[in-house]
């Protein structure tokens, strides 16, 4: 069986981001720039399935500037076995790399699509969503929990209040929630040897996928800021303003 | 069981000296048409993001490296246009005409730099030439040979609980083992003061002095922009008797870079450096810059500023210190990078010699003789009477380092000494309260915002990598007599006395998750009580060119 | 052009969302259409035909819906799309769970972007939305015929439901689609312990080192919590302190938060802890200084001594 798991290069986690004095977006030079952590938990994920002997290969795909190759390296370093580089300096959107996935899953024939629910950069939580639509398979967004059966999967995964289980037809895509595990850390051994697994390249235009985008990004701004509201004089007051003016409780 | 892996030449730290070093080792293969194994680690999450300098740069070393650096794109391009030195009073400054000033405070044909930017693209020439560099992981212990030569480092273990039990994400850390390790771990590496101990390095030199740097990177209105611009300020905000300083450096892109040094010999325990960087950000001669601009970062870092007569022996069975983990920082020319590239490539030639003659694990003589007879050491002899000349007061030793630099040429036929920093604190009760204005979110800041903008950060459970000797001594002897003035001196509020509600019972609450690795606590700390050790590689602050 | 909001319910009953989602919805122009698909959700359907603005409930009420799986819903909306004469500009549907598991599913098979967490609607086809969790507002236009929105519900004030019987919108029934067959729901839990997860809280009660220690923490914070329902949060001071545990901490290395009401009591509001929390519609800050920053972003400020004020609050609430 094998696991496919596309990995995004993002601003690091750590890293506070700055918008643009012109408004055009947000400062990424010099930036320090890190795999998506909830894809770092889809290759935990999909690297302890291979090693309690469930899947066979773990393949990871990263879709962006040829600096993407670092992110494979990462995944490679958990344990996945090889990676696959769709370079290009073109921004790409989810619908966009959901195609691209798709051409990737074509070829590759995984049983299981791993990624993660959302990338910390633009947020859009779509692309698993997206992929699964175009394969026309089955979907389990938000996983907390996934067992790999004999074509199918039953994964726990977060909804509003609580958690849900599907059993659900493979090949399948599952997106990966905080709860999900704990990623390892890469070791400096692991980090040698990821350094020496295969990675091909290849191009949008190879995979003949139109990664045109569909929305263009009018400008960025920095969030309103809070301002001080009122002070209250008593318990009473607090307990009237939240009832009558915030209405709130 | 921790794995290991040989190397030829392993280097501690990916700074200027590290990075020199492994791309001078890298370069001296090519030529010779051999081959090296040269493998470097960097605690930083990826290289230059422990980097924090001014900095304005000179770039002969850099020249001497990679002589065509402006065709390999360093990031190196604002050309220094004018400097200007201005003794500030609370209310104005006092500018000093360039002709009165000693040749080491001209900048003509420096850069101002980003220097974590310049390591990051140094890190980058390094890889293409070879070099092994594995940034996210911290040199955590010496190795030793059986005949008690160092044999090169481990790197720290991963997943180890607060308790220090092994958790479920443990991993445990590697051995790197090389003919020769170079220790470029910067000011006051712990690794550093370990060695400087074990193989009695600082016999018969003078006490390290250490300086704290702070910094900011603001973006300005253009109007207020001058690059190119090289300002020092001495004076206000501190008292004559305290040596400090500070510097607004006007880089490209509207972004200037200011910061305060502020001596680590001072005595007062109810100074604190952070105030007193933030409060010369208010005065006119600075706030001028700064007006309507937007605060981007900030940090702060310890310098070894003591000079030549502060220099530990560089070399041991196995190894070397260099760049600031053995006080290469010219304090008097403030500033450091060209020679810790200049040390680096020194040792690294060293150390290729040894490889190339079958060498190893041997002590590096050639190094030391090297720098006795390079520019490097005319020019740190030169200044070296700066920081002791400066313990007689600001304007007494801007007078006598004036007429050592102008009349006498650096050539005084005496060297001054230096003295320890952290005995000098006097008793809190005989000093003056000093009474900071508080910060106004605008131009002045309070701590927490501020390490907001270094992106450090540390996993909670893990043991604190800020060890107390005893635990008693905060509250017995800092709180006791010196008011425990680590709340104070540390940039980050990593330090705090915690009292129960009623007031009472106080005792230290170490907030590590802070810590921005400037070392100042281990310098500082009145009866060196505390120890700072590495956390987990890849933790700490997250700089952006700083 | 019509706009279609897909329902977010339980069969019986429009859960709020929808409402926030339909006054989006509003904000365009075009006859409001809400699409309704579950299982005997009639109840649900002529609920949502009460709300203000809308104009049509299609109803698709079959076993296979049950679960609001993605795959089968989406493959509805989809045929609707297809169907609907007057045609469909947008498609909005709540940023829960349910409705981003959907959206995006609906939006490949339409071969459109989708639009996450819309916080703003500019125009028919520029949208507001926060990216890297909120420290940027990204203003996007998009080129497609038909704009698939997810929408943040705190940014859109709720539609009313009318009062009147039988409402102002007609509910036609829409024809089933087949059942793909590919998802089984095996079963749900929902949380029930008493407190709500810290994630998912409406209201969050959070203390701070001004608490002094943990004993007060429990004992003047969880009656608190327990009078509003809420869950409880901490700031890094308060966990580093000992007080709580580490997974109560609300701030940059612990949670981000962002419930309808947040109480700070003894937080100070160091950056760290504000950047978990300032996304919260109402804030309210106990402390005794009156200097505390926490004052800087709060809705209510109380400056008084917690000891005296947060049982008091307590037995207000009770």
């Amino acid at each position: 069986m094998k696991i496919l798991v596309p990995v995004k290069r993002v601003v690091d986690y750590n890293v506070k981001v700055r918008v643009k004095a012109d408004g055009t977006g947000v400062d990424i030079a010099n930036v320090k720039m890190s795999m998506n952590p909830f894809d770092e938990i889809a290759v935990e994920e999909a690297v302890r399935l291979r090693e309690a002997g469930i899947a066979t290969e773990v393949v990871a795909v990263s879709c962006g500037v040829t600096a993407c190759q670092e992110t494979l390296r990462a995944a490679m370093a958990i344990g996945a076995d090889r990676g696959i580089l769709v370079e290009t300096d073109v921004e790409l959107q989810p619908l966009a790399v959901a195609k691209l996935l798709k051409a990737l899953c074509d070829k590759e024939q995984p049983t299981v699509v791993i990624g993660g629910k959302q990338a910390i950069d633009d947020d859009s939580n779509q692309t698993g969503q997206m992929l699964a639509a175009l394969m026309g398979w089955p979907q389990a967004t938000f996983a907390s929990k996934v067992t790999l059966g004999d074509g199918v999967a039953t994964v726990m995964r977060e909804i509003d209040g609580g958690l849900e289980t599907l059993e659900i037809k493979l090949p399948a895509v599952v997106t990966t929630d905080l709860r999900l595990n704990e990623p390892r850390y890469a070791t400096l051994p692991n980090i040698m040897k990821a350094k020496k697994k295969p990675l091909d390249t290849v191009k949008p235009a190879d995979l003949g996928v139109d990664i045109a985008p569909r929305l263009a990004t009018l400008k960025v701004a920095e969030p309103p800021k809070r301002s001080a509201g009122v002070r209250v004089a008593d318990v009473a007051q607090l307990v009237d303003k939240l009832k009558n003016e915030a209405k709130v409780i | 069981m921790r794995e290991s892996m040989e190397f030829d030449v392993l280097i501690v730290g990916g700074g200027p000296a590290g990075l020199a070093a492994a791309i001078r080792l890298k370069q001296l293969a090519a030529e010779k048409g051999s081959d090296i194994s040269v493998c470097l680690i960097e605690k930083a999450a990826e290289i230059g993001a422990h980097i924090l300098s001014g900095a304005v740069m000179d770039p002969r070393a850099l020249n001497e490296l990679i002589p065509d650096w402006k065709e390999q794109g360093a990031p190196v391009t604002t050309a220094v246009t004018e400097d200007r030195v201005i003794f500030l009073n609370e209310t104005r400054g006092r500018k000093v005409p360039t002709g009165l000033l000693p040749d080491c405070f001209l900048n003509h044909g420096n850069y101002i730099v980003r220097l974590g930017n310049v390591a990051k693209w140094l890190g980058e020439q390094a890889e293409a030439l070879g070099v092994e560099v594995y940034p996210g992981f911290a040199g955590a212990e010496i190795l030793f040979d059986e005949t008690g030569a160092v044999k090169g480092v481990a790197t720290g273990d991963m997943g180890v609980t607060r308790e220090g039990e092994q958790g479920p994400a443990y991993q445990p850390g590697m051995e790197l083992h090389a003919k020769y390790t170079l220790f470029a771990e910067g000011c006051r590496g712990h690794l550093g003061k370990q060695l400087e101990a074990q193989f009695n390095l600082r016999n018969g030199v003078d006490p390290q002095t250490y300086g704290i740097g702070l910094k900011e990177l603001w973006e300005v209105p253009a109007e207020r922009h001058e690059p190119g611009v090289v300002v020092h300020t001495t004076g206000w905000p501190l008292p004559s008797d305290t040596y400090g300083g500070g510097f607004v450096y006007h880089l490209e892109d509207k972004l200037v870079a200011i910061g305060y040094v502020v001596g680590l010999n001072y005595t007062n325990p109810h100074l604190s450096p952070f105030e007193e960087f933030q409060r010369y950000k208010t005065h006119p001669e600075i706030r001028k810059y700064l007006e309507g601009g937007k605060r981007l970062a900030y940090g702060a870092r310890a310098i070894a500023a003591g000079g030549l007569q502060s220099q530990p022996k560089l070399v041991f069975p196995g190894g070397a210190l260099i760049g600031d983990d053995a006080g290469f920082l010219n304090a008097a020319r403030i500033k450091g990078s060209h020679a810790a590239i200049k040390s680096g490539m020194l040792a690294a030639e060293a150390a290729f010699g040894a490889v190339a003659a079958e060498r190893q694990r041997d002590e590096l003589a050639a190094f030391p003789e090297a720098f006795r007879s390079s520019w490097l050491y005319e020019e740190l002899h030169k200044t070296r009477n700066f920081k002791p000349y400066m313990k007689k007061g600001l304007w007494m030793g801007s007078l006598l380092f004036g007429i050592d630099q102008k009349v006498l040429k650096g050539k005084a036929p005496w060297t001054l000494h230096n003295s320890a920093d952290h005995d000098k604190l006097k008793l809190a009760s005989e000093c003056p309260k000093i009474d900071y204005p508080k910060p106004d979110g605008v131009l002045t800041f309070d701590r927490l915002s501020s390490v907001f903008l270094s992106n450090t950060n540390h996993e909670e459970d893990q043991p604190c990598h800020l060890q107390l000797k005893d635990t008693s001594v905060p509250i017995a002897v800092n709180l006791a007599k010196y008011d425990a003035p680590e709340q104070r001196y540390c940039p980050a509020g990593v330090y705090e006395i915690a009292r129960d509600e009623s007031g009472s019972n106080p005792r230290l609450q170490i907030n590590a998750q802070n810590c921005v690795h400037c070392k100042t606590c281990d310098i500082k700390d009145p009866t060196q009580n505390i120890n700072w050790v590495v956390p987990q590689g890849g933790e700490g602050p997250i700089y952006q060119g700083m | 052009m019509a706009i279609l909001v897909l329902a977010e319910h339980d069969n019986q009953t429009i859960k709020a969302a929808t409402l926030n989602t339909v006054a989006a919805a509003a904000k365009l122009s075009g006859e409001i259409h809400v699409l309704v698909a579950g299982a005997n959700c009639a109840a649900a359907a002529s609920e949502a035909a009460k709300i203000a603005g809308v104009a049509k409930v299609r109803v698709s009420d079959a076993a296979h819906y049950e679960s609001h799986t993605a795959e089968n819903v989406a493959a509805l909306v989809v045929a609707l799309v297809a169907n609907e004469v007057a045609g469909y500009s947008h498609i909005l549907a709540p940023s829960t769970a349910n409705g981003k598991n959907v959206a995006p599913r609906v939006a490949a098979l339409l071969d459109v972007a989708q639009i996450s967490d819309v916080t703003g609607i500019e125009s028919a086809d520029t949208f507001v939305r926060p990216i890297y969790a909120g420290n940027a507002m990204a203003t996007v236009k998009s080129s497609d015929a038909v704009k698939v929105l997810t929408v943040r519900t705190t940014a859109f004030e709720a539609a009313a439901m009318l009062a009147n019987e039988g409402g102002a919108a007609s509910i036609e029934p829409l024809a089933a689609g087949l059942d793909l067959g590919l998802t089984t729901l095996k079963g749900r839990e929902l949380t029930k312990s008493a407190r709500p997860e810290l994630g998912a809280a409406k209201i969050i009660v959070s203390g701070g080192r001004g608490l002094g220690s943990g004993e007060n923490y429990h004992k003047l914070l969880e009656p608190l919590a327990d009078a509003l329902g809420a869950a409880l949060g901490a700031s890094r001071a308060a966990v580093d302190a000992g007080y709580v545990p580490n997974d109560y901490q609300v701030g940059q290395t612990g949670k981000i938060v962002a419930p309808q009401l947040y109480i700070a009591v003894g937080i100070s509001g160091a950056i760290q802890h504000l950047a978990g929390m300032k996304d919260s519609k109402v804030i309210v800050a106990i402390n005794k200084d009156p200097e505390a920053p926490i004052f800087q972003v709060a809705d209510y400020g109380l400056v008084g001594d917690l000891f005296e004020v947060a049982p008091e609050l307590t037995s207000a609430l009770a």
